[in-house]
């Protein structure tokens, strides 16, 4: 395994597999401007500052106060560097018009000031920077190409680990001089290219002998924390998958997700036409995750930070309590302002320094506004797996034209929406002279979601899914279907109060019949008793005739057997 | 190493004194060589009008720096102005009497030499 040394540039160890070669040279060219100093100096900074190896920095173009003064705004402090004895800065300053030839020479200077500056601090990491000043300075190429071949080998036999940069030669050259020649262990090509009017940096490792390195382009950016490179871990597709339900704050969309929401670092896709509400819904889940505590980041690309706040507001949604406390950032950047790439490397940053578990971006259709899906896919890609990977959850809003809600589903959003876990589509609903707004869950992976289409309503109090009336086969929404509503409601009073006169009617007709049962109880104890008497008397009769006419006989002469 | 001053009687323009350093590296064949070539030089053309310094930065590297040298050997001519630098081994005398403003570069009549 090839020993390699850490940049410690977010993004490029993922590249190269842990770093630049250790102890070796390596070339870094580019057109003018494109940030070869600026990728340079943080190689040395970050080593002298993270990993403890300090580093010379030898620079052929500008002097050491400039470039003090260039890195300061990315936050490196040169002057306390090499206060600490940590950065060696050197400047070179070859003025062609003041040097005459007068034989055989060689660069031994060079070597000399450039040993001298390592031993000084101790250094394992030499940028020369640009070398290629010197074919400007010294008229004698030949003597130069010899001594550019010994000072290669020289970094090498003491063991640097070192950045040369070149200045991109024309045509298929990678350097105006051909240093690429003396460099053959690892070669990174930086990019500017301007598409549509924005500019786009790239980067691509061109060669590293002895070692799997990504082939592709990567974007990068040099942003407030130094150069990034858009990395490409995310491409694996292992990312881990959670169980766990993260609610989207709105409680009948959660019903309409098997009651609990969407899955943890799952992504929702949002799409509507103008007006349907997919920034409420954006806005409604960043709103519910800061109220568990959780951090949130939400990208805005249409509003400024403010206005979201204002607007949002007018749905019951308070932005900006959580802005002050700290759980939720909100970012608002014109698209155009980079190129898609760029815009992916600013949130990959920005993710990475606040550490959110939600991030909303709205709407992704503005970013990729100018580009060809081709493009927008793979980089789009990135970000989801990239906020999967951080286990975090992401909501995406588009925006699809009105007369683009059917076609859309097959065609153009087709290769977004794959990427995409969970698919809220949001539609106007336009009847009886009213436009009401609908949502349904197109999709959702791994749960049993709803199949039905609901009344989505915005109103001072917050969002609000209703149950959307059906009418033959026509969807009922608005006023619609609140008529609708109240005609079943009377329909069912109405339905009650015949059901109460008839209870009544029932019950007065079973007292009445209690009554009666009553009354003939009555008659039917008195008959009885009637007897009783009846019988009695009869009994008493008897006794009295017997006793008057023959004491001896019993009675009932008079009952003779018949 | 210092040959010190003595005037000339000739002409005004030999009157002027020349401050020259030659850094080396070390003793090696080149820097032994430029010694010897920029020493004839002197004595046959600046006779008793130079301050010649032998440097050798491989002793003293900080020189290198604070004097921007990037080729061995390099001869600087701190005076008279302008500071002129000859990089090699000295061995193009032709070139550095030119330099110098000890001879006018083939035939025109310049007083500030070749650039």
């Amino acid at each position: 395994m090839l020993p390699k040394a850490r940049t410690g540039i977010d993004g490029l160890d993922e590249i190269t597999g842990g770093g630049l070669p250790a102890g070796r040279p390596t070339l870094v060219c580019g057109s003018a401007g494109c940030g070869k100093t600026m990728l340079a100096m943080e190689f040395l900074v970050r080593g002298a500052t993270q990993y403890g190896e300090p580093g010379v920095f030898m620079t052929f173009e500008e002097n050491a106060a400039e470039l003090t003064a260039n890195v300061r705004s990315l936050g490196f402090d040169l002057d306390e560097l090499a206060a600490a004895k940590m950065i060696a800065l050197d400047h070179v300053h070859v003025e062609r018009s003041e040097i005459e030839e007068a034989g055989d020479y060689d660069l031994e200077g060079l070597f000399i000031r450039l040993g001298h500056a390592i031993d000084t601090i101790g250094a394992k990491r030499v940028v020369l920077d640009t070398l290629e000043a010197l074919f400007a300075g010294l008229p004698n190429h030949a003597i130069l190409r010899a001594e550019l071949r010994r000072l290669f080998r020289w970094l090498k036999d003491r063991g640097m680990t070192a950045i040369i940069t070149g200045e991109k030669g024309d045509g298929n050259a990678i350097t105006r001089h051909g240093l690429e020649e003396y460099v053959a262990d690892c070669v990174i090509i930086l990019d500017q290219r301007i598409k549509e009017q924005i500019s786009t940096r790239r980067l691509r490792v061109l060669k590293y002998r002895g070692t799997a390195h990504g082939m592709n382009e990567y974007p990068f950016l040099i942003g407030e924390h130094g150069f990034s490179v858009l990395p490409i871990t995310s491409l694996q597709l292992d990312h881990p998958v959670s169980a766990e339900r993260v609610p989207t704050g709105i409680a009948r969309l959660d019903e309409m997700l098997e009651g609990e929401g969407v899955f943890r670092a799952s992504s929702v896709f949002v799409t509507g036409s103008a007006g349907t509400g997919k920034s409420s819904i954006a806005a409604k889940l960043v709103e519910a995750a800061c109220q568990r505590g959780e951090r949130a980041l939400f990208f805005a690309y249409e509003e400024s930070a403010a206005q979201i706040i204002r607007n949002m507001l007018s749905i019951n949604i308070d932005l900006a309590t959580w802005v002050k406390k700290g759980l939720l950032q909100i970012h608002s950047s014109r698209p155009t302002l980079y190129g898609l790439e760029q815009h992916l490397v600013m949130m990959h940053e920005s993710v990475n320094a606040f550490r959110p578990t939600m991030v909303a971006v709205d709407p992704i259709s503005n970013l990729t506004l100018a580009y060809d899906d081709a493009d927008v896919n793979p980089t789009l890609m990135r970000l989801i797996d990239f906020l999967k990977q951080k286990q975090i959850t992401a909501v995406f809003t588009s925006l699809t034209s009105e007369a683009m809600v059917e076609p859309m589903q097959e065609n153009s959003q087709l290769g977004v929406s794959s990427l995409m876990d969970t698919w809220l589509l949001l539609r106007n609903v336009e009847y009886s002279g009213e436009r009401n707004r609908t949502i349904f869950v197109l999709k959702s992976r791994g749960m049993a979601h709803s199949n039905q289409v609901r009344e989505f309503v915005l109103s001072d109090a917050g969002i609000d899914l209703v149950d959307v009336h059906l009418s033959g086969d026509r969807v009922l929404t608005g006023r619609a279907r609140i008529a609708q509503e109240e005609d079943e409601r009377v329909a069912l009073s109405t339905g009650h109060a015949d059901h109460l006169r008839t209870l009544r009617q029932l019950e007065s007709k079973q007292k009445t019949i209690e009554a009666q049962i009553a009354a003939l109880q009555a008659e039917s104890e008195a008959v009885h008793l009637a007897i009783g008497q009846e019988s009695v008397r009869a009994a008493d009769q008897q006794i009295l005739a017997g006793t008057k006419r023959q004491p001896g006989g019993a009675g009932g002469t008079q009952r003779k057997p018949v | 190493m210092n040959t010190k001053n003595v005037p000339e009687t000739k002409a005004v323009a030999a009157l002027v004194q020349y401050v020259l350093r030659l850094y080396i590296t070390g003793s090696t064949p080149r820097s032994l060589r430029a010694i010897a070539n920029i020493r004839a030089i002197c004595q046959e053309h600046l006779k008793g009008r130079y301050d010649l310094e032998v440097l050798d930065i491989a002793q003293q590297p900080q020189l290198a720096e604070g004097e921007q040298i990037i080729a061995a050997p390099t001869l600087i001519k701190k005076a008279p102005l302008p500071i002129r630098r000859f990089i090699g081994d000295m061995s193009e005398t032709e070139r550095i009497l030119i330099g110098l403003d000890l001879r006018r570069a083939s035939g025109t009549a310049t007083d500030s030499g070749s650039r």
